[in-house]
């Protein structure tokens, strides 16, 4: 049996990638006590909107700018829900999941019965004879630029200070004069356009075209790994790779004689797996955010 | 330092939640270097009149203006924004941050936060307002004397030019008193215009030029204070319906020269020495980084004796708690209650054990969406059980009798989150009191209750010892101590320094005591 080192950590860069868009969307979101359960909707709505106007268009650039719209607008929607009708967090965020799906799934069959368009102009990798660095733009961003970013951000700006009070203690966010319900809204329009540009990395750089079980749970393993990394950023990006490297190693021992006869379910269970366990090590005692899932209001 | 021309106006403002009317068309003003105060029975609408100034609650009616100008604040933003900063009553601070970042928290733009520069600041204000607490220091890790004093130090990062201070005093220390007033007055002859709710009336005598009254939501009485008696006040903070004696013995004497409480004397065989102690604790030591918070504390609380544990906050009294209530495990020592040790049990084990608390944190002892029945029973499910189910009438007969017993003003069903803050302190202390624990340790038991609320959980806990339980009781108030206690205790660095008989227990000597001086017990 023998195993590609360098095909493996560079299935592991890719695969990781939408993990870390959206995971640090739904992390910036979660600081402020709001749980994003729409998360895979977004994703989905992000893959499929990319995909159609990139295909529309010709053009991947418009197709990315369009997801960021639609995961904008998904966020918007988990505003009004969530934060000015102050509804419960878990139904609302399930609900724009089932309904962003919903549609595109919709649409897409009504679009493409049949045929099974592909993008003619996708987004190329970068450096394709360097192994392990063959990588997309939108890998070298994630990791280069929106994790230290998203870092930096929560750790040393204002705006960083502004998402912890309110998810902390938004009672005490509101008496220093920091609006909860703006900093929800942004948090929840900024983190929807990180989780859809997760979603359209998939259609518009990996795959070039979309199927109906493109996103296939990974916004709920955003969810888990940002519990995993107890909400900060870097842990966040370690628990993607793991996932990520675990479904690398899982895909290239499948491939292999020795593992052929393991069913194929279990050896795709594993990364999830390897989720779970995670979780169960490090996801205890976790301090939530104090507003967690709650709704403000004043007296 | 007389007042010059008004500055902010309250005119007709009304508040109602359901059919309570919290506030009755009430009009107020206060001028530019006025302190005025204002005073009112737990529930009477205090709270809720500072809230609508400062933006938090939405009035139903009314007008604001300030300058003659109407004012529109529909949040705490604006309210900042035409000059008005706040204390509230319950704390506002982030636990997760630091003093430094929760201080500058209102200030901070968007982009980068200078850490260092904004250190400095805060460090500047504090040492303007008198407060010495590390700016580094994570809210979680602060007692609630020092909490209190980083609300008061955020409040006064600002310029503003009308501050509201809704019972800034219920858990500070007089020196801590003392500095915040000498640090209005300062503030005062710059114009500053300050509103100051507080239910203790030789702090308003003191520091107020008027006085107004807040009973049931309408304003009943406006005085100057130089001309008013307690008296007087107490009259009309309770109506005409109080009995002459709660009036009299709430105060009975001019505002303007409430002497010290008068130590009582100690009472025959009081926490006599042949019975076995209710509570003992040996070598108690909780580790932290730096020194210990705990260090081999050890000390016992007979049967039939009020203890108190005097004590600058900050010195272990939280850890204490923690560590008495089960919250957290002591690094090594022992703790016993009622001859069981209970040193590695959790809350419920302690509870069972006869222990009773009352934690200072009292958001935190509370589940604030629960009614006021179902939090007043939470610690006493299985009593209050029949066949595997709650039994609802029995819980909802226990609320009324706690109710009429506490004068909570509250129904049994309301959720605890709308109560007024002395009336959830009686929710607490009701709760502990009623499962009549074998020594009950209860930190600030008092905070924030009205002058009757006090005297009557005076009379509840003496007659608790009476009855052969053991009290402790943590506050930071030596005259609270010296008229509850039977014998005083002073922690200071995690350590006991020393303890005197009640009526040994001068301010002096518990004074020095506090700072670390060691006296014999
Ligand atoms: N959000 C709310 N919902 C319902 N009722 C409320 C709410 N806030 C306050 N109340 C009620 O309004 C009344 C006045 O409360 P408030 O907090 O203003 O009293 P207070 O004078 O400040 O009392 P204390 O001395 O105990 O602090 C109380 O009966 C309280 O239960
Ligand atoms: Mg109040």
């Amino acid at each position: 049996m023998s195993i590609n080192v360098l095909a493996l950590l560079s299935a592991m860069l890719t695969i990781a990638t939408p993990l870390v868009w959206a995971g640090i969307g739904e992390l910036i979101v979660e600081k402020t006590g709001v749980l994003n359960l729409g998360i895979e909707g977004t994703m989905y709505l992000g893959a499929f909107i990319g995909f159609l106007v990139a295909l529309r268009s010709g053009s991947p650039w418009l197709g990315l700018i369009a997801a960021i719209g639609g995961g904008v607008v998904a966020g918007l929607l988990m505003g009004l829900l969530t934060v000015t009708l102050g509804l419960n967090q878990h139904v609302s965020g399930l609900g724009v999941t089932l309904l962003l799906i919903a549609a595109c799934e919709f649409a897409f069959r009504l679009l493409y019965t049949g045929a099974r368009p592909t993008l003619e102009d996708k987004f190329q990798v970068l450096l394709p004879d360097v192994p392990v660095l063959d990588q997309h733009w939108l890998t070298y961003v994630a990791f280069l630029v929106l994790a230290p970013a998203a870092w930096w951000v929560l750790r040393a700006t204002g705006m960083g200070y502004r998402l912890q009070a309110v998810g902390e203690n938004f009672e005490a966010a509101d008496v220093a004069g920091i609006s909860v319900t703006a900093t929800r809204y942004v948090a929840l329009m900024v983190g929807g356009a990180l989780m859809a540009i997760g979603g359209a990395f998939l259609t518009l750089a990996v795959l070039g075209n979309f199927t109906l079980d493109i996103i296939n749970g990974r916004g709920w393993v955003c969810i888990a790994l940002v519990i995993f990394a107890k909400w900060r950023v870097w842990p966040v990006v370690l628990g993607a790779l793991i996932f990520a490297g675990t479904d690398a190693l899982q895909l290239q021992l499948a491939i292999t004689k020795t593992f052929s006869d393991i069913p194929r379910e279990l050896m795709l269970a594993l990364p999830y797996l390897a989720v779970i366990a995670a979780l169960a090590v490090w996801g205890r005692k976790v301090h939530y955010p104090a507003s967690y899932l709650q709704a403000y209001r004043r007296g | 330092m007389t007042p010059t021309r008004p500055l902010l106006e309250l005119s007709g403002i009304t508040k109602r939640f359901g059919d309570l009317v919290a506030n009755d068309a009430v009009s107020l003003s206060v001028a530019s270097g006025e302190v005025v105060a204002m005073l009112g029975e737990n529930g009477a609408g205090k709270s809720t009149l500072m809230k609508i100034v400062y933006g938090l609650v939405r009035p139903d009616g009314g007008t604001i203006t300030m300058d003659g100008r109407p004012l529109d604040i529909s949040s705490p933003r604006d309210a900042m924004a035409a000059g008005i900063g706040m204390v509230t009553q319950e704390f506002s601070l982030v636990e997760t941050m630091t003093v430094t970042e929760n201080v500058a928290l209102s200030s901070v733009g968007l982009g980068r936060v200078d850490v260092r520069a904004a250190r400095q600041r805060v460090v500047d204000a504090m040492d303007r307002v008198g407060v010495q607490i590390e700016p580094e220091r994570l809210i979680s890790t602060l007692s609630i004397g020092e909490r209190q004093r980083v609300e008061i130090v955020k409040a006064l990062f600002h310029e503003c030019r009308v501050l509201i201070l809704d019972e800034p005093t219920a858990v500070l220390t007089p020196q801590d008193v003392r500095a915040l007033f000498e640090t209005v007055q300062r503030l005062r002859r710059t114009g500053l215009g300050v509103l100051f709710v507080s239910h203790k009336l030789r702090e308003v005598a003191e520091i107020s030029d008027r006085v107004v009254v807040l009973r049931r939501g309408s304003l009943v009485g406006e005085r100057a204070t130089a001309e008013v008696t307690t008296h007087e006040l107490a009259s009309l903070m309770m109506g005409g319906t109080a009995p002459e004696e709660d009036v009299a013995s709430a105060v009975g004497l001019p505002v303007a020269e409430v002497p010290e409480e008068a130590p009582v004397a100690p009472r025959e065989g009081a926490g006599t020495a042949e019975r076995r102690p209710v509570l003992i604790l040996t070598d108690v030591t909780l580790e932290r980084p730096g020194r210990p918070a705990l260090d081999h504390l050890t000390f016992e609380v007979r049967p039939g004796e009020i203890v108190g544990l005097a004590g600058i906050s900050g010195n272990g009294q939280t850890e204490l708690m923690n560590v008495l209530g089960g919250v957290e495990l002591p690094t090594s020592g022992r703790v016993e209650v009622d001859g069981a040790a209970v040193t590695r049990l959790d809350v419920r084990g302690r509870l069972d054990a006869g222990l009773g608390r009352l934690t200072e944190d009292r958001r935190g002892s509370v589940v604030p969406q629960l009614s006021v029945e179902h939090n007043l029973v939470l610690e006493d499910l299985p009593s209050f059980t029949r066949r595997g189910m709650l039994d609802k009438a029995a819980i909802r007969a226990h609320a009324e009798e706690v109710i009429r017993r506490f004068d909570i003003r509250a129904t049994p069903t309301d959720p605890v989150s709308s109560l007024s803050g002395g009336n959830m302190q009686k929710v607490l202390l009701a709760r502990a009191l009623s499962r009549r624990p074998k020594v009950l340790v209860a930190a600030q038991p008092t905070r924030g209750l009205d002058v009757g609320a006090y005297r009557y959980v005076h009379e509840q806990l003496h007659e608790l010892r009476d009855t052969g339980a053991g009290v402790l009781v943590i506050s930071e108030d030596l005259d609270e101590l010296r008229s509850l206690c039977d014998r005083i205790l002073v922690l200071f660095r995690g350590a006991i320094t020393g303890g005197l008989p009640v009526a040994e227990a001068t301010s002096e000597r518990l004074g020095a005591m506090m700072t670390g001086e060691s006296v014999e017990v």
